[in-house]
């Protein structure tokens, strides 16, 4: 590989900045400056989908009518456990206004024995609404009418929707044999080759970091002070503003699908394995996305059921999920009961911390508490035993975060618990216990910023209405996918394209491509057109992990410098001068030592000698390599969040009043829409923390408030002042050398209100969500 | 959603010629037969798409003129029409001023844009949101099943008081305040009809009749709502307190309606809201505040002995302080 020697701005402004030499390959650009001196990319750029948004001209997956288009909907099972004898659907077949009936032979979404029984026509009933077939017809109201005639001869079977009922020694089994679930694309799934007994999987006992380390034992033993509690979080269901679903539209040569989906390419891909086609033969379009939290990976069993529908009636089918479908089967993020034990000097240096936990993704894989008790502080000896407690219930999925908003809600108030009893500031003892550079800067601008000093005792208030604040740090992983393409062209014209299969989640990617691009070429963002979210460009990586950003913007800039050099090549040429004596700037080509050689960007493109020019870059490696493998690179997206809240002890209600919010990811792009997501991810974090939770049944097996009616999301009167303060960290890893952030919004909240709520009362609530219910019980000992 | 055919009624006469049965009739009739009332719409909408309430026909009556005017009655009080929808009635000046517990209710009553649909009559004749009884999957008492589930299943939104038989609590909050009123309803029958009841007497217990919240009959419709007059020594309390503060059902709400002079009082009277099957007057608590002075211990002895006969389930009993801590501050707000 040829390479060159780049010199890039590292670290922190105002802290550490200084520069560092890495060796990149020759196509690199040239290094960035920092973001005071650049044009576009660190700005508060408007999102370039916006008025088509508040419009309502935004064409999301829902909104799709296509011609002759049917609407499929699913039958599912009442019983959370049940074998299907048989199924009968020559009546619905015949109801008027339905074109095609399909009933499922194998399940989808959900862990599969890891030998796959074949012997069985039709899937075993794991789950409340585990769907079974389903119909295409005219309308949604023929549809429906349609699965009422189907006739299914159930046999039903005992079944647990507990953790602690799924454990005891009589409860029935969920899976009978050892299971697997694969990762969809970043949409979950858990470790793999672990044994199930019972209705128990595990222990994974590692992650990418490693496995356990250095000697509990004598970390304990050496210990002062050791603390030891278990944390108890809910399960959490996905509640996006558009629901799953799809349009299939199966022409015999190619098959077109719109999907709200996070994932194009794994979508595309997962669809061609499933109905054996060639990856070239399915186009996956996400043009606007009506929100995702993790869950939308996958195609799921509603894309699956859509395609043999559309297959079948060779007519377009759209299957959205309702309310109801989405809370029951659409993904969660598992419960967790979550022991955590530490070990700690006077001074605040940790000897030990030991972790186990249990937590049920239902019919699926995935729970557990993250790797944040294991990454965030410095503790010689560690050790984690995570668990998946299988229920019959919905399959959880990736859920923002997953794992370490339940970690975060423990680890956090343990640590918390550990500053009173140890007699120090909570901030304190994090200057002990916490190496990373970038959260000590967090702390401190997130303390001057919120005030911290101005904390009292726990319970100090006199009335019945006490306030209270606190904090809570959070730790992520840089996630990067290399397999992140994207193609720029321009048109004779002046046009300038942006093309990649990346899917905008709604955090406005399709506005930091056009920054970026508009950067590397001197144009504006809103003259660069954006053409994401469809498989016919580009492969890119799903909207999971915080990896966008990372993964994506720098392939943008590379090409983008690639099509900017070959017509720096051509102007130059007329020049005659090299293409690097030129630049460009404001719309513009110049010659950098003589003013007079000028010509418009647009001028330029007139002149070329075809009638396009196109390039295209993939991700490269990080500058400096990666921490693991090609996915991990080095350094982190840590956070601090600080949370002020009032809690009346007499009605048992907390609200939150004021979280500051401090988070870094590297360079940031767009100031404006890192706030946006970052206040979606504390108000999100709010919710787990006081408000939403799945309802099950134990006697019949079914979630009871699967709506938005009980299941309660925050609405206005939930939302606080929120104030975000973003540090700029730059660690020369990439052409643009930025991250996301989507995940670390939503981290510490919880635990930072939990925290506050004891600084209020002096009473520590181990259970989320902190509800008027659980205070009273509390305050109350009932 | 079922289909279904649509009749718009012009006046009483014609929907009640059109009607056959009450929503609760319909919620066990054979699917696809039956005809029944709609005005905003709220509730009948949410029966029909959790499959619920499958009616033949929906008859409109929310054109039909005059059923929602808002009128001052000859002694004094307010007649507030079935149709009025819950913002019409924030808009009125006299509910405003003279019955502020009531104007409190629709304050705190679901969200600016339903109480734009919602209307009066609805509200009252609304059904249980109680989640067994909204599922499909739950033959309950209330819908000729032979159990309740909530009674030894997830009851932390259930009743605390008269939980006998079935444990659901009436979700309108806006009874809560009418009923600390003293409020009547009229009821409108075949031929003309009409019969006045004690808003206490329109609401009927499951062990009555599980099937049924109220006492409407097949071929009946809410006229109007009476609220008496009050005096200028009357003040009114109403507190709500919901899982989160936007748009919410009540945990638990109460009314206090009394008559107080000076910082004593002469007269009271108490309802609850979200703690029994039906909206509960709890009239001996109240009276113990005749002829006190309103102060911290008397507020505190009302509270307690208005939760005195609590039977709470498995996981509600954290609403026993938290009607004692609403009581408790709605009593000393009369001071």
């Amino acid at each position: 590989m040829k390479k060159k020697k780049l010199t890039l701005p590292h670290g922190i402004p105002g802290h550490n900045l200084s520069q560092i030499d890495r060796e990149v390959h020759i196509d690199e650009p040239p290094a960035w400056p920092i973001n005071d001196k650049l044009q576009h990319v660190g700005k508060r750029v408007k999102r370039n989908d916006a008025e088509a948004k508040v419009t309502g001209n935004a064409k999301y997956t829902s909104d799709m009518q296509l011609p002759g288009m049917l609407i499929g909907r699913m039958l599912r099972s009442p019983y959370p456990h049940a074998k299907i004898r048989s199924v009968n659907t020559e009546k619905a077949e015949n109801y008027p206004g339905v074109y095609a009936i399909h009933v499922f032979s194998r399940a989808f979404g959900m862990a599969q024995p890891a030998d796959n029984d074949k012997e069985n026509q039709f899937p075993e009933i794991k789950y409340a609404g585990q769907p079974i077939a389903g119909v295409a017809a005219r309308d949604a109201e023929t549809a429906e009418e349609a699965l009422k005639l189907i006739e299914i001869d159930y046999e039903t079977f005992p079944f647990v929707v507990t953790v602690e009922d799924a454990l005891k020694p009589e409860a029935p089994l969920v899976f009978t044999t050892n299971v697997e679930q694969e990762d969809k694309g970043g949409g979950g799934g858990g470790a793999k080759g672990l044994k199930t007994q019972g209705n128990l999987r595990g222990p994974n006992t590692a992650s990418f970091y490693g496995g356990p380390r250095g000697d509990l034992e004598k970390g304990f033993s050496e210990a002062d002070v050791v603390l030891e509690n278990t944390y108890r979080t809910q399960v959490h269901t996905h509640c996006p503003l558009e629901t799953h679903g799809v349009v299939v539209d199966w022409k015999p040569d190619f098959v077109t699908i719109y999907a709200s989906s996070q994932n194009t390419t794994s979508v595309r891909n997962e669809f061609a394995e499933v109905f054996d086609l060639p990856m070239s033969k399915v186009r996956v379009i996400t043009e606007y996305m009506g929100g995702g939290f993790g869950a939308k990976h996958a195609l799921g069993n509603f894309g699956v059921m859509a395609g043999h529908l559309s297959k079948k009636s060779g007519r377009p089918v759209k299957l959205m999920l309702d309310r109801k479908e989405e809370h029951i089967s659409a993904g969660n993020r598992p419960n967790s009961i979550h022991v955590l034990k530490v070990g700690a000097k006077k001074d605040g240096k940790l000897t030990a911390l030991q972790q186990k936990s249990h937590g049920t993704a239902g019919v699926g894989l995935g729970a557990g508490v993250g790797r944040i008790a294991q990454a965030m502080y410095e503790c010689p000896n560690f050790s984690t035993e995570q668990y998946d407690v299988f229920t019959h219930a919905g399959p959880g999925a990736a859920w923002r975060a997953p794992g370490n908003v339940q970690g975060a809600f423990a680890l956090e108030q343990l640590m918390d618990e550990l500053a009173e009893k140890l007699d120090i500031d909570p901030l304190d003892l994090r200057d002990v216990i916490d190496k990373s550079e970038i959260r000590k800067v967090e702390r401190l601008r997130g303390a001057e910023k919120f005030d911290w000093k101005r904390r009292n005792k726990p319970g100090s208030d006199k009335g019945p209405v006490k306030k209270g604040i606190g904090m809570a740090q959070s730790h992520w992983p840089r996630i990067t996918g290399i397999n992140a393409s994207v193609e720029v062209r321009a048109f004779r014209d002046g046009a300038v394209e942006v093309r990649s299969a990346v899917q905008d989640i709604g955090t406005g990617t399709k506005t930091i491509l056009a920054q970026v691009v508009a950067e590397e070429l001197g144009l504006k963002p809103e003259d660069i057109t954006i053409r994401i979210g469809d498989t016919l460009f580009p492969d890119a990586p799903g909207s999971g992990g915080s990896q966008v950003t990372g993964s994506i913007t720098p392939p943008a800039r590379n090409a983008a410098y690639k099509l900017k050099m070959q017509l720096l090549e051509q102007v130059a040429e007329g020049w005659e001068l090299e293409a690097e004596e030129l630049d460009v700037a404001d719309q513009k080509i110049f010659a950098k030592n003589d003013p007079s050689k000028s010509i418009a960007f647009k001028e330029a493109l007139g002149n070329m000698r075809t009638g396009q020019l196109l390039t295209s870059a993939s991700r490269s490696d990080d500058y400096g390599g990666f921490m693991v493998g090609k996915s991990i690179s080095y350094g982190e997206l840590g956070s601090v969040q600080f949370a002020e809240v009032t809690v009346d002890t007499e009605t048992g209600y907390v609200k939150v009043d004021r979280i500051v919010a401090v988070h870094s990811c590297g360079r940031p792009l767009n100031i404006t829409q890192l706030e946006s997501q970052i206040n979606g991810g504390v108000i999100q974090g709010i919710s787990y923390a006081l408000y939403e939770y799945r309802v099950m049944d134990k006697n019949t097996g079914h979630q009871m408030n699967a709506n938005l009616d009980m299941y309660k999301v925050p609405f206005a009167f939930e939302v606080p002042e929120i104030e975000t303060v973003l540090v700029e960290e730059y660690s020369a890893r990439s052409s643009t050398d930025a991250f996301g952030i989507g995940e670390p919004a939503n981290i510490a909240t919880a635990a930072a209100v939990a925290n506050a709520v004891y600084n209020a009362t002096g009473v520590r609530f181990y259970e989320a969500p902190i509800t008027p219910k659980r205070v009273l019980e509390a305050l109350n000992n009932l | 959603m079922n289909k279904f055919s649509w009749y718009q009624a012009s006046s009483v006469e014609e929907a009640l010629k059109a009607v056959n049965s009450t929503v609760s009739e319909s919620l066990t009739a054979k699917p696809g037969t039956g005809a029944v009332f709609k005005s905003g719409g709220i509730d009948v909408l949410d029966l029909m798409k959790e499959g619920l309430l499958q009616p033949e026909m929906i008859v409109n009556i929310r054109e039909i003129p005059g059923l929602d005017s808002i009128e001052d009655t000859a002694d004094g009080g307010l007649k507030i029409g079935a149709n009025a929808t819950l913002a019409e009635m924030m808009e009125n000046e006299k509910i405003k001023q003279n019955y502020q517990a009531l104007y409190q209710s629709l304050n705190h009553a679901a969200t600016p844009q339903l109480r734009n649909m919602a209307s009066l009559g609805g509200n009252l004749a609304q059904r249980t949101r109680c989640w067994y009884f909204r599922s499909i999957d739950h033959q309950c008492f209330r819908k000729g099943g032979s159990t309740c589930f909530a009674k030894n299943g997830m009851n932390e939104f259930h009743s605390i008081l008269k939980n006998g038989m079935c444990s659901s609590v009436h979700s309108s909050s806006i009874s809560t305040a009418l009923m600390a009123f003293d409020a009547k309803v009229e009821i409108t029958g075949s031929k003309g009809k009409q019969r006045l009841v004690d808003l206490d007497d329109f609401f009927i217990l499951p062990g009555d009749d599980p099937s049924r919240e109220n006492i409407l009959r097949s071929d009946e419709l809410i006229a109007a709502v009476i609220l008496p007059k009050i005096s200028s020594d009357t003040k009114s309390i109403y507190k709500k307190q919901g899982a989160r503060e936007s748009y919410d059902w009540a945990l638990a709400d109460v009314a206090i309606v009394a008559d107080v002079k000076s910082g004593k009082c002469s007269k009271a009277t108490m309802a609850l809201g979200a703690a029994a099957p039906v909206p509960l007057r709890i009239q001996y608590a109240a009276d113990m505040l005749v002829n006190e002075k309103i102060d911290e211990n008397i507020a505190k002895e009302v509270a307690e002995a208005a939760m005195e006969r609590a039977t709470p389930l498995e996981h509600n009993a954290y609403k026993v302080p938290l009607f004692k801590a609403l009581i408790k501050r709605s009593v000393l707000q009369l001071a």
